[in-house]
């Protein structure tokens, strides 16, 4: 896969169009992992408009970001910041070929209000 | 049988680069009907309008076919040249060879093709029109404006000092609007009451002007230049003739817990009140939910106090009708709802304000007398943090999704004034973009920055909880790439505006039309940006966008202009392409009037006679001529095909599809 590719892969993977982004900050402003993040959640959506490949699939956050979707529901210009952090790290996962979760285990207990996303998140970050 | 002259125009090199300008004139020649062909390079020159007159006059032409740019811009002109040579200008059919031809194409042949079926389309066209004529309706020489706030107010006396009449309906009980409730101006920071209050006194004491406050439109009928208009006047239970605004009543009314609309719910005022000091007309009115009198018949100590008998309890609604020939809308703006935005603690903190709480808490006639106290407790605040674009630029739906224009400047003027009058106050402003095109706007911002030691951080709040008494207000400071949390005693947001929201009903009464945010449209967001599409109906301030003060002033005045060129008239010209139905074949079902968006079709009881002696009434539509606009709506629905359209007839628009097809 080209460089290219990969970011368009990235970004039909996030559902999301990062350059509807105005540059507010308000995706950081609210993320209550600020800290435990080295790239912060406004900075995933930049690097993913301007094509920064490397930092993007480098980064650390992608395990910090408790896919709390603050980011996404506050989003004053509907992007979802927490898709992309997300849509980073299926890719890095998917490169490992170490999908860590079988449909199979995921108990019978997920309720309507659980974002889908939020569950299959949480279970590729602990299931490690 | 028609004599045809056909004009190619090259409009330079617009046309003739992909239309083979010279092939096309040849091939049209020899089109039947057709006695006249040339081409020229700017059919609209001068000398292009001398050659069709010349073509017409020698030729004794009877239609003419342009082939040139598209109606919208040069009908006019060419209709006026052919008149101008003695023949009808209805008579003059365009075929849009530009915009709908060479602008679009790339291949030659193809383009000239194309052209020339386009111009053959406007010949079979021109072949079946008729000479048409413009009727006349007189111009009713009186204006109604809508609103009274700046807008309405600036509208109204340019109007009034041209020596027309002019009708401020203001639903509220004064006229002064959102103007009259700020503090200061930008960017020269004046006092805003000092340079609006005089302007109200101008409202009250000109001969030309009648103020019919505490009052709604009700209905609209008619059309420009002879509007209809029904307007309720709200019962005030105060004699507006008797009231000479003494303020007895108010102090003595025992129910004083009504919320204070004017200074933004931060006070109480009594049942019986007059909004504020510099009130126009200056009278009392009372509030119906609140009064004790009117709610439970008991109390009536206003009555007994007042001294000239001002006060009716008795008082009803009534209506007044009245005559205009122009109509401003002028109906302003109010700060969104904040139920969306939880984040920021609105609803559960009392010290989280919006600005135009913030204005009535600087205001010397506001609830703490011009004193910046905190809501909650009544202190100091010591540290105010600023958030810009609260519900702006959100296309969440949760917000507006545009920029409300006016924040950015009233949030540095907020600053600056804090930190001049309270310079120990620590001022932060949250911001995302600082937008400030305007004359010395710029400069102001600058100066909030640079001289006041405003701190503006780039980057928006993500959430704002209240911990030990204070308001924790942590955002994203974007250049810094931090997030902070800034413990803050109080905390403003810039609020995003909308349109009144009772401007929905206006727009549909005048048949004016709207966009997604309610905000009215102009003819042209450039060339006509103060007119409605309707007729008659201009608009001034933020009914139609948001804007400053500035700016409505000049669009309130832009209005009057277009207000005065209209009233000086004593009659319009009527529009000559208007339905009118084939009554032996109207069947009388309604169905056109029901599509008819100007109003402009009635039905009426006809008698007709059947022969042998024998007649039969029957209802048929009936089509106002000044009012119908020529859209073809009716047409098209009317199930018996009785409805036509001069000019644009069903027989001409079936004969263009014919020579369309024709190969």
């Amino acid at each position: 896969m080209d460089f290219k590719e990969e970011l368009a892969l990235l970004n039909r993977i996030s559902g999301t169009d990062a350059k509807k982004c105005m540059k507010c900050g308000k995706c950081s402003g609210r993320c209550p992992a600020y800290h435990e993040m080295d790239v912060k959640p406004h900075q995933f959506v930049s690097y993913l408009v301007s094509g920064k490949l490397e930092k993007l699939l480098s980064s650390k956050a992608i395990y910090s970001c408790l896919s709390c979707m603050a980011c996404v529901e506050r989003c004053p210009r509907g992007v979802a910041p927490a898709n992309v952090i997300e849509a980073v790290r299926q890719s890095v996962i998917r490169k490992q070929e170490g999908n860590a979760i079988k449909a199979e285990d995921i108990p019978p207990i997920i309720t309507e209000e659980i974002p889908q996303q939020l569950l299959v998140s949480a279970y590729r970050k602990y299931n490690k | 049988m028609q004599r045809i002259g056909v004009f190619i125009c090259w409009c330079g090199s617009n046309i003739a680069a992909t239309v083979d300008v010279k092939r096309l004139a040849e091939a049209i020649a020899s089109e039947p009907n057709v006695v006249y062909s040339a081409d020229y390079q700017y059919m609209c020159s001068e000398n292009g309008q001398q050659l069709i007159k010349k073509a017409i006059k020698e030729h004794n032409l009877t239609g003419v076919v342009i082939g040139s740019c598209s109606p919208r811009m040069h009908e006019a002109t060419f209709r006026k040249a052919a008149a101008a040579a003695g023949l009808n200008p209805y008579m003059v059919e365009v075929a849009n060879i530009r915009e709908q031809c060479s602008w679009i194409h790339k291949d030659i042949e193809e383009a000239t093709e194309k052209a020339l079926i386009l111009v053959r389309t406007a010949i079979a066209k021109v072949r079946l029109n008729a000479p048409l004529k413009e009727g006349e309706s007189p111009v009713t020489k009186r204006a109604l404006v809508i609103g009274g706030g700046i807008a309405g107010i600036q509208a109204a006396l340019d109007i009034a000092d041209a020596g027309f009449n002019v009708d401020i309906v203001e639903k509220n009980a004064t006229i002064g609007g959102r103007m009259a409730q700020l503090d200061k101006t930008f960017p020269t920071l004046d006092c805003s009451a000092c340079i609006l209050t005089p302007k109200m006194v101008d409202c009250a004491q000109h001969e030309n002007i009648d103020i019919i406050s505490y009052s709604e439109v009700e209905d609209v009928k008619g059309f420009v230049g002879n509007f209809s208009v029904k307007i309720r006047k709200k019962a005030r239970f105060v004699d507006e003739t008797k009231c000479t605004g003494c303020k007895v009543c108010m102090e003595k009314c025992p129910s004083k817990k009504g919320l204070n609309a004017f200074n933004m719910n931060l006070n109480n005022r009594p049942a019986i009140y007059i909004p504020f000091a510099q009130a126009i007309p200056n009278v009392a009115v009372i509030d119906p939910e609140q009064c004790l009198k009117l709610k439970t018949g008991k109390c009536g100590i206003c009555q007994k106090f007042c001294g000239v008998g001002a006060i009716n309890y008795e008082m009803k609604d009534e209506f007044i009708e009245r005559e205009y020939g122009a109509i401003v809308v002028a109906t302003g703006f109010k700060p969104i709802e904040l139920t969306n935005f939880g984040e920021y603690g609105y609803a559960e903190n009392k010290d989280v304000i919006t600005s135009l709480e913030l204005e009535r808490l600087m205001n010397a006639a506001g609830p703490t007398n011009g004193v910046l106290l905190r809501p909650s407790d009544n202190e100091h605040p010591k540290v105010i943090t600023f958030i810009q674009c609260v519900g702006s630029r959100d296309v969440s739906g949760c917000g507006k999704p545009y920029c409300s224009k006016i924040c950015c400047m009233y949030t540095a003027k907020h600053a600056m004034l804090i930190r001049e009058k309270y310079p120990d106050t620590e001022v932060h402003v949250f911001y995302i973009d600082v937008r400030t095109p305007g004359k010395n706007y710029d400069e102001f911002y600058r100066r909030a920055a640079e001289q006041y030691g405003v701190d503006y951080i780039k980057g928006m709040v993500g959430k704002v909880y209240n911990e030990n008494g204070k308001l924790m207000v942590q955002g994203s400071d974007l250049l810094n790439n931090e997030q902070i949390v800034i413990p803050s005693d109080l905390v403003v947001l810039a609020t995003a505006i909308e349109p009144e929201p009772s401007v929905r009903k206006i727009a549909t009464l005048l048949t004016a039309s709207i966009d997604t945010n309610n905000f009215l449209n102009e003819s042209h967001p450039k060339l006509r940006p103060v007119e409605s599409p309707t007729a008659g109906v201009y608009l001034a301030g933020v009914c139609q966008g948001p804007k400053d003060i500035p700016e409505t002033v000049s669009q309130a005045s832009a209005c009057a202009a277009k207000v005065i060129g209209l009233l000086v008239k004593d009659s319009l010209k009527t529009n000559a392409c208007i339905a009118s139905p084939n009554e032996n074949m109207c069947n009388g079902c309604s169905q056109c009037a029901n599509v008819c968006a100007y109003g402009a079709i009635t039905y009426v009881d006809k008698e007709f006679r059947l022969g042998g002696g024998k007649t039969e009434v029957r209802r048929v539509a009936s089509v106002n001529p000044a009012v119908c606009q020529g859209c073809g709506a009716c047409t098209v629905t009317c199930p018996s095909g009785a409805m036509d359209l001069a000019g644009f007839s069903s027989k001409q628009i079936m004969s263009e599809v014919e020579a369309i097809c024709k190969r």
